[in-house]
C-alpha cells in the first residue's frame, strides 16, 4: 500500500483569512433518488446524517451530507471509514438504483477561516456571501475563478472548499493572493 | 452578462457559473433521414434579433441541462424551465408577450 497524502501536503496561508489543507478526507459521490426512504435510510446507516434540503449541507462529529443535485449527494467522512462507508451504502441500497463512488483521492479539501474568509471567497466567486445571503448550512456549487468549486459554511464560520485535486496547487494559490494582507477591501464590514 | 437561475437546483447565478448549448426544441434527424433534412437540422440554426430559446447548462453547479428563453437584444431573461420539456411552457410564452407582443419564434409564438 502506498502512502495517501492530499493534494496540498499540509498547506497553510495565514492573511486576511486562514487557508488550509483540511487534511485527508473521505468523501462518496451518491446518486439515487433522493425523495426515496431507501437513499435516506442508508445515509442515515452510513454516516448517521439526514439528507440535506436543496443547497443545505448537514454535518456531525467529522462527517457530512453535502447536497450537489437533484439526484446526488456528497458525504464525507473519516479517510480510513470509506470502504466501510461504500460498504453500508451498498448493502442498504442493494437492488436500488444508484451509484456510491469513493472520490477521496479526486478532489482537494481545504478550510477557509478567520474575519475575512467571506470577503477573500467573494473576490473569486460570483456568489453573495455577506452575513445576510450566506448563512451557516448552506452549501453552494459554482466557479472559482476559473475552475469549479463547492463550499459550505458551518456555525462556527469556516467555509469548507472541495475543488478538483488537478487545479488544487491553482485553488490554493488564488485564495492565497485574494486573502493577502494589503488587499482588504471590507465589502462586508 | 445574463442572470440565469437553473430550474434543477434553484440557484440565480451570473453567467459564467453556466454554459450555453445551443438552440432549444431541435427535432433532430439521424439514420433515415434525407440529406436535406439533416443538413437542416445541422446548420440552419435560429439567429434572431430578439426572442430566442436556447439550452443552458449549470456546468460550475449542480451539472444538469435546462432551458432559457431570453432576449438577445435586451439581455433580459424571460425564465427557464425544465429540459424535460419539447416547447416554452405557457407561462414562459405569457413573459415574453407581455414585453414583446407578437413575437414568434420557429413555429412557437
Ligand atoms: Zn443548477
Amino acid at each position: 500500500m502506498s502512502e495517501a497524502v492530499t493534494p496540498l501536503n499540509g498547506a497553510r496561508f495565514e492573511g486576511l483569512a486562514t487557508i488550509e489543507d483540511a487534511g485527508l478526507t473521505g468523501m462518496i459521490t451518491l446518486r439515487g433518488d433522493l425523495a426515496s426512504k431507501e437513499v435516506k435510510d442508508a445515509v442515515q446507516k452510513a454516516v448517521g446524517l439526514d439528507i440535506p434540503a436543496q443547497r443545505q449541507a448537514v454535518s456531525g462529529q467529522g462527517s457530512a451530507v453535502l447536497w450537489m443535485s437533484p439526484d446526488e449527494l456528497l458525504l464525507i467522512c473519516a479517510y480510513d471509514s470509506v470502504s466501510q462507508t461504500i460498504a453500508t451504502l451498498e448493502e442498504a441500497l442493494k437492488g436500488q438504483h444508484f451509484l456510491a463512488v469513493n472520490v477521496s483521492d479526486a478532489r482537494t479539501y481545504l478550510h477557509l477561516s478567520g474575519a475575512g474568509a467571506r470577503e477573500t471567497l467573494a473576490k473569486l466567486c460570483p456568489v453573495d456571501l455577506s452575513e445576510a445571503a450566506f448563512t451557516p448550512g448552506m452549501f453552494r456549487r459554482t466557479r472559482m475563478a476559473q475552475v469549479p468549486a463547492a463550499f459550505w459554511l458551518d456555525e462556527a464560520g469556516t467555509f469548507h472548499l472541495i475543488c478538483f485535486r488537478s487545479v488544487a496547487d491553482y485553488a490554493f494559490n488564488l485564495l492565497k493572493t485574494a486573502a493577502l494582507p494589503g488587499g482588504e477591501v471590507e465589502i462586508y464590514g | 452578462m445574463l442572470i440565469l437561475t437553473c430550474p434543477c437546483c434553484g440557484v440565480t447565478g451570473e453567467e459564467t457559473e453556466f454554459h450555453q448549448g445551443g438552440e432549444a426544441h431541435l427535432k433532430r434527424f439521424g439514420p433515415g433521414a434525407s440529406d436535406d433534412e439533416f443538413h437542416t437540422y445541422m446548420f440552419a440554426k435560429e439567429n434572431p434579433k430578439g426572442v430566442h430559446f436556447e439550452r443552458w447548462r449549470h456546468n460550475n453547479g449542480c451539472g444538469k441541462w435546462f432551458h432559457a428563453a431570453r432576449d438577445t437584444v435586451t439581455l433580459e431573461v424571460y425564465g427557464t424551465y425544465p429540459a424535460q420539456t419539447l416547447e416554452p411552457p405557457k407561462e414562459i410564452r405569457d413573459a415574453i408577450t407581455a414585453k414583446r407582443p407578437g413575437w414568434t419564434w420557429r413555429e412557437f409564438a
